[in-house]
């Protein structure tokens, strides 16, 4: 792919802005196309640019970066979640939401051009810490008679994967460590990415506010 | 995880979430561990039954105090709800669908029953009477959530009532009273049989009694609130007192930073303290830092950060009690961290920690320059005596994986007891 990667950042601080803009436009690679401020200028910008990644706020005003992807219905654009917010609920309903990935706001600049490249690809990335909420999320052993059983939980191997990826290990040290291709642990990551958004278990809804109490 | 948290007490609430009419039966769901459409079904089957489920529901519905008192989340997070930046949890599409269903297969016996029994003459007005008071309970309930997310404190009669108003609420209103006014009047011409006087007497009674039901919930939950609001004002008091000790804190760091913006490594140093600090407060849970395992974990993060200048990244999947069979863990813990922050030459650890129910295990991991464990000198505490020998000797396990430029992982298994944690 020769073109540069299109991306749209969503974000309500001006300042964090302009900070992603500068880190992005030296890069080759990618094309800053448009900035938003809130749910609706983000719509508008979406379906007025069509860019290739949006680089989503999870706290926005207007009900929040899930809320950009509920309305904007352009099934091309692929969305990376990046905020300051490590709430579990906040990363796992953004996901759920229809992002392809998460990451903190401290990411370094090589780090967000890679993840955005994935992202373009239509890959999923998990940073360590996105894999514990998900291990975390499906480890209640299912007593609830489950719609399909296949969704609510994780293989092995993907349980494996994500518990390597919290270990903080590379998509290639996991790839190492198992004795699999990159491009398996990618279908892995893309399979867990595809449960946690499908899955009916509706306890993942509520996991976040109640695993204190369970 | 489940078996290893502390204990708190489970109270039943009403469900504000995902409520058909007044989330009782989702709360109930909730507290019982029981599928939803149960619940639901029990009480329409009962309901049919003589009308027991209605009254237990309405009982219930009375005395189950809500499910959203002051929100508990972290300032960040609710701050963030409050101006609108996150989104708000609706009832959701697909929970209306056996809702619809149940009620109106509940509706049909409703009619079966009445066909057998014939019971049309008190039936009817009580059905509509029911339904009037259920839209006025309903009315109480929003008016009560209204008065929540109010932050200017005052009790307004009218906003007691309507909450901030909206055509929602006044039709609720309106036409809970007319429901009961018209089944009041329906019942008392069924009745007119009677004397003058007897209706009179009649109708002034279920008057009052109309009155009672209407005003009650209020009254009820005013009573409540006003305990709440107490505790809430001592709760946001505290706040108060850790938002200034923050920014006073977040000044000071402004200040160095200033002061050493020539020095790369000690500004980032203290940018980092510092939005650990802040995130820490803003969007973690509020449990108290060294009494759990995770708590102790993040802290032995936090204080490698502060002596060596390195981002130590805690994930953690569960968590567990401190118990002293975990100490061992928590130390060996701390040395790999501090091994890896001295000798791996990298600003990054990750450490994961991952509680089950019967063992707990972390995984410290560094991507720096490693080593070759052949050449460590025997008389050398660190791996051996602090992580290696530590582990085993309160029977649990530890592994170290490294080799030269592959960087190093720690990984450190041990069991829990089941003894130990359900006291």
């Amino acid at each position: 792919m020769t073109d540069p990667t299109r991306v749209l950042i969503v974000d309500d601080h001006a300042m964090f802005r302009a900070g992603v803009r500068a880190e992005l436009s030296g890069r080759r690679e990618i094309d800053v196309v448009a900035e938003a401020e809130d749910v609706e200028t983000a719509v508008a910008a979406v379906r007025e640019h069509r860019p290739d990644v949006v680089l989503l706020d999870v706290h926005l005003p207007g009900g929040g970066g899930v809320e950009v992807m509920r309305q904007s219905r352009e099934p091309e654009v692929k969305y990376l979640a990046l905020s300051v917010s490590d709430a579990a609920e906040d990363v796992i309903g953004t996901i759920r939401g229809g992002a392809r990935g998460y990451v903190t706001k401290t990411i370094t600049g090589d780090e967000l051009v890679r993840a955005i490249a994935r992202v373009r690809d239509g890959d999923a990335v998990f940073s360590p810490r996105l894999a514990g909420f998900v291990l975390d999320a499906f480890a209640g052993s299912i007593d609830v008679a489950a719609v399909d059983e296949d969704l609510d939980r994780l293989t092995d191997r993907e349980r494996e994967v994500m518990r390597l990826i919290a270990r903080g290990y590379a998509y290639k040290e996991v790839a190492k460590e198992l004795f699999i291709s990159i491009k398996t642990v990618e279908t892995h990551m893309s399979n867990v990415l595809r449960k946690l958004q499908l899955s009916s278990r509706h306890e993942l809804t509520r996991w976040a506010n109640d695993r204190r109490l369970l | 995880m489940s078996t290893t948290t502390p204990h708190e007490i489970r109270r039943a609430t009403r469900d504000t979430q995902q409520l058909i009419i007044g989330g009782v039966a989702s709360g109930l769901a909730r507290h019982l561990g029981l599928p939803v459409v149960w619940v639901r079904a029990a009480f329409l089957v009962a309901s049919v039954l003589g009308g027991v489920g209605i009254a237990y529901y309405a009982g219930l519905w009375l005395l189950l105090p809500t499910d959203s008192r002051f929100a508990s989340d972290a300032p960040g997070l609710a701050s963030a709800t409050r101006t609108g930046k996150r989104p708000r949890t609706g009832r959701r599409i697909t929970d209306v669908g056996p809702a619809v269903a149940l009620a109106a297969l509940g509706i049909g016996l409703l009619f079966a029953v009445e066909a057998v029994v014939g019971q049309g003459a008190v039936f009817w007005p009580l059905m509509i009477g029911l339904g009037g008071i259920a839209l006025l309970w309903r009315q109480a309930d929003e008016a009560q959530r209204e008065r929540w997310l109010d932050s200017t404190g005052r009790l307004d009669p009218v906003r007691a009532i309507f909450g901030s108003g909206g055509w929602a609420s006044y039709a609720r209103v309106a036409a809970g009273l007319v429901l009961i006014v018209v089944a009041l009047g329906l019942f008392s011409v069924r009745k007119g049989s009677f004397s003058v006087a007897g209706e009179v007497l009649v109708a002034a009674l279920l008057g009052i009694v109309g009155l009672a039901i209407v005003i009650g919930p209020w009254v009820h939950r005013l009573a409540a609130d006003l305990a709440s609001e107490r505790a809430e004002r001592v709760r946001s008091q505290e706040r108060a007192d850790m938002a200034a000790h923050l920014h006073d804190s977040v000044l000071q760091t402004l200040a160095l930073i200033q002061k050493n913006s020539g020095d790369s490594a000690t500004v980032s140093k203290l940018a980092r303290a510092q939005e650990r600090d802040l995130r820490s407060w803003l969007y973690d849970d509020p449990a108290p830092a060294d009494t759990t395992l995770i708590g102790e974990l993040k802290s032995i993060g936090a204080e490698a950060d502060e002596a060596h200048g390195v981002v130590v990244d805690v994930v953690s999947v569960g968590d567990a009690v401190l118990t002293e069979q975990l100490r061992p863990l928590v130390l060996a813990t701390r040395e790999a961290v501090n091994n890896a922050a001295r000798h791996a030459g990298t600003a990054r650890v990750d450490v994961y920690a991952e509680v089950s129910a019967r063992r707990a295990e972390v995984f410290v991991r560094d991507r720096g320059q490693g080593f070759d464990p052949g050449t460590i000198a025997t008389d050398r505490q660190g791996v051996r005596g602090s992580i290696i020998d530590r582990m085993q000797r309160h029977g649990g396990t530890a592994e170290v994986r490294t080799a030269p430029g592959e960087g190093t992982e720690v990984r450190l298994s041990m069991p829990i007891s089941q003894e130990e944690n359900h006291d």
